[in-house]
């Protein structure tokens, strides 16, 4: 059931954002806002699909955008705001997912891609040797092809 | 009766892709002539059969026909007459019989424009290509009807999402269509050259131009979505690496890597295992694309309906298809014989290399986005994996790329040597670090070198050119009679890669665009990028199935009126939403885009946005397609073909 609710919840929002943000949620600060925005960008609209609460209309994304701006102006890091985020919300809040053992392929998937693909291409060229030189016998024989 | 009349046709057009599946591989097998020669006839009968069906569908959509299930549920009699035409693909049912119709064209195109193909090859393409449409056809008249009939039939229909009614989405998805079922042709090439234990230069001939069309529209396809999301989505981003984006990316990445190679079997009969195997998973991914979204397994904007029956057909259908050639690729891929031989630096050895980066980022991207969908099921973890991750990982996959995209073209087949073909680059390599420094004043590190890297991809493409006219080096008109008679695919590989540049040149630019969000009262003026924004007044407008509040902003700079922009908030009766309509101008170079939000005490919020070079990232797509078409308009396409020469040329570009 309350899944359903989720997913329902979920459904109501899934309409990317057309709700301009409010101009008063903005620090007065624009360093400061560049900074929050840039935090804001690293994390999710828990309700949207894919969406930074940045770029998000829903209700949540105001509010998480507002509490983001709280810790800004009063100074924090943006370690100390993304952990405050994950305590509440776990894991799925950040847009770019932490480096741990469950993590682990996918952030290694570039280089272990990379790695399939030469260790394919060197295997293929080592199954594809130039011919064997010829042998004395074929050589007596092309030189007497030369010849004629 | 028209409802039904569509259905009898879906059921003709699966009988006759049985039909067309059974026949010719039957006689392919048992080397009967007469039986391999009724493919194209079937698959002409399978096409017409397609298309009466559609034809069905946008006859009750057009016609306001509610007792058809379908229409009800994504039409209204106010809905303009375009969009009651594009719902018949909009709409989830319709989507899938859209790409039904394009398979079978494809059979038919490949039916009436392969005549110099052998018959045997010609009967198994066809045969291969209706086996899929067998599969496809039937998820359509089984789980996915598009013909339903519902009693008592309403009143009126519940209207399409408005997002979807807009003139960019309603030619975005025949587009993209095309370009993912275009890639069945080259697939069905490599099924059958994995039947018959035989790929020669001239199968790398035939499978070119075919590929090239599927690349052309998927290219034009992905730019036309991403142009979509910046101007209706309203907050002027592009790309958002949304699983259905990702879905569309990953048969570009690999179509492209398959493009390069087929030029390789072509000229230098290398690669061919590699070839096929390319074949086989960009379809894949194709397929994968269409339906693993459409199944409602990766949820996303895009997303439309979530039926569980339909996904555990669908995914029957994938691991029948995708699963089924993969094992053909298993057995027969040793019997292709052994690949010709080059040295690691050389033209081959470059597409090699290419290739490689081009499946890792393919890899990178299809891990990122199946990978939440993994950690929930596996180990109930739910975690995001967003645009932060993609940039981190695809972009130092890509800088290679575009340093080799202008050096290779250089380089020579077989053996080459590097420092020739970069010491002919060294004014491409001075614009590229000029380009760079310049671009370093106005913008942050990694979008200047990304600007750097646009320069020399540009360009370097050219470069290719001026080498192969010996610009400079013999007189004018002597250069200019070798420009005249250079092949054609030359300018084709010269826009394609110049394009590609002029594309990141635009995504590199757009991190310089400056937006605000201001609350202004007529009358007001904003300052915004050296422009002066006035908001002048705002009216209400009545559409044809909306009403509107429409501002109208006055845009100046040094006091010249540049342009009058009027941004709109739309609110839908029929569906209760309320969207955006964000109005832009632009001079090609840079982008004024403007949105309205909401009213509060006579003033209003609007948001608007400098956006540079933003034009760029499709100006470059468009370039990319246009490289395309050049080179499908390449005589030596048509040299292969020694009767019907003239004749073949089309069959390169879709049907």
């Amino acid at each position: 059931m309350i899944r359903a609710l989720v997913l329902l919840a979920a459904l109501a929002f899934s309409a990317p954002a057309w709700a301009i943000a409010d101009p008063a949620e903005a620090l007065p600060d624009p360093a400061q806002e560049a900074r929050a925005v840039q935090i804001g960008s690293q994390l999710r609209c828990l309700v949207c699909q894919n969406e930074s609460i940045e770029d998000s209309g829903a209700d949540l994304a105001r509010d998480l955008r507002k509490i983001v701006r709280q810790h800004v102006a009063a100074g924090e890091t943006e370690a100390e705001i993304t952990r405050w985020m994950v305590a509440r919300y776990g894991d799925f809040v950040r847009l770019r997912p932490p480096f741990n053992w469950l993590t682990a392929l996918l952030w290694a998937s570039p280089i272990i891609a990379l790695g399939v693909g030469i260790a394919l291409a060197t295997g293929l060229r080592r199954k594809a040797e130039p011919p064997a030189p010829l042998s004395t016998d074929e050589q007596q024989r092309l030189a007497r092809l030369m010849e004629n | 009766m028209i409802a039904e009349l569509g259905h009898f046709a879906l059921a003709l057009g699966i009988a006759f892709a049985f039909a067309q599946a059974i026949i010719p591989l039957w006689g392919a097998w048992r080397g009967d002539i007469r039986l391999m020669q009724s493919a194209p006839g079937l698959a002409l009968g399978q096409a017409m059969a397609m298309v009466s069906s559609f034809a069905c569908l946008v006859w009750v959509s057009v016609s306001d026909d509610f007792s058809v299930s379908n229409v009800a549920e994504n039409s209204h009699t106010l809905k303009p007459l375009l969009y009651k035409i594009t719902g018949a693909w909009g709409s989830h049912e319709g989507s899938i019989l859209f790409w039904c119709l394009i398979l079978s064209l494809c059979g038919g195109a490949v039916a009436l424009f392969g005549r110099n193909l052998p018959a045997g090859l010609r009967a198994r393409v066809i045969g291969v290509l209706a086996l899929s449409s067998c599969g496809f056809e039937l998820f359509a008249i089984l789980e996915s009807d598009p013909f339903l009939r519902i009693w008592p039939p309403p009143e009126n229909g519940q209207d399409m999402n408005p997002l979807l009614q807009d003139p960019g989405l309603a030619f975005h998805p025949p587009m993209l269509y095309a370009g993912y079922v275009g890639f069945a042709i080259p697939f069905a090439f490599a099924v059958a050259a994995l039947i018959e234990g035989r790929m020669d230069a001239a199968w790398g001939r035939w499978v070119r131009p075919w590929t090239l069309g599927a690349w052309c529209c998927l290219t034009g396809g992905i730019a036309l979505g991403s142009w979509w999301s910046y101007y209706v989505l309203g907050w002027g981003g592009f790309w958002f690496w949304d699983p259905v984006e990702n879905a569309s990316l990953l048969p570009w990445l690999t179509g492209t890597a398959l493009l390069h190679c087929a030029i390789v079997v072509e000229k230098r009969e290398a690669l061919k295992i590699w070839t096929v195997l390319l074949a086989i998973g960009t379809f894949a991914f194709s397929l994968s694309g269409t339906f693993l979204v459409r199944s409602g397994i990766l949820n996303s904007v895009h997303s439309f309906a979530n039926d569980p029956a339909r996904g555990v057909f669908i995914l029957a259908l994938l691991g029948l298809v995708i699963g089924g050639s993969l094992l053909l690729f298993l057995i027969r891929a040793p019997l292709l014989g052994a690949s010709g031989i080059f040295a690691p630096v050389s033209r081959e050895g470059a597409l090699v290399l290419n290739n490689i980066l081009l499946c890792a980022i393919a890899a990178v991207v299809a891990t990122g986005t199946t990978f939440p969908l993994f950690a929930d099921l596996l180990f109930q973890s739910k975690i995001s994996v967003g645009p932060p991750f993609y940039n981190i990982t695809v972009l130092p996959l890509a800088a290679p790329v575009f340093i080799a995209m202008a050096v290779a073209p250089l380089m020579a087949w077989k053996r080459a040597a590097l420092v020739p073909a970069l010491m002919k680059l060294w004014w491409v390599a001075l614009v590229a670090f000029l380009v760079g420094l310049v671009s370093a004043f106005g913008m942050s590190a990694l979008p200047a070198m990304f600007m750097a890297f646009a320069a020399w991809m540009i360009c370097g493409a050219f470069a290719d050119i001026i080498e192969r006219i010996r610009l400079f080096r013999v007189p004018f008109g002597n250069a200019l009679s070798r420009l005249i008679n250079l092949p054609r695919s030359h300018f084709g590989t010269t826009l394609g890669h110049a394009g590609m540049g002029v594309t990141v040149a635009g995504i590199a630019g757009m991190s310089m665009a400056v937006q605000e969000v201001v609350l202004v009262h007529p009358g007001e003026t904003v300052k915004l990028a050296g422009y002066e924004w006035r908001l002048e007044e705002m009216h209400n407008a009545v559409g044809s199935n909306y009403n509107a509040r429409v501002a109208t902003i006055t845009v100046s700079r040094n006091g010249q009126l540049v342009t009058t922009l009027s941004p709109e908030r739309r609110a839908f009766t029929t569906q209760t939403m309320t969207t955006t309509e964000a109005k832009i101008h632009t001079n090609l170079l840079r982008d004024l885009y403007a949105v309205l939000g909401e009213e509060r005490d006579g003033a209003a919020v609007l948001r608007l946005h400098d956006n540079t070079m933003a034009p760029l990232i499709w100006l470059g797509a468009l370039v990319m397609g246009m490289g395309g078409f050049c080179s499908l308009a390449d005589r030596r396409l048509r040299i292969a073909a020694p009767s019907r020469a003239a004749r073949s040329l089309p069959g390169a570009e879709r049907a």
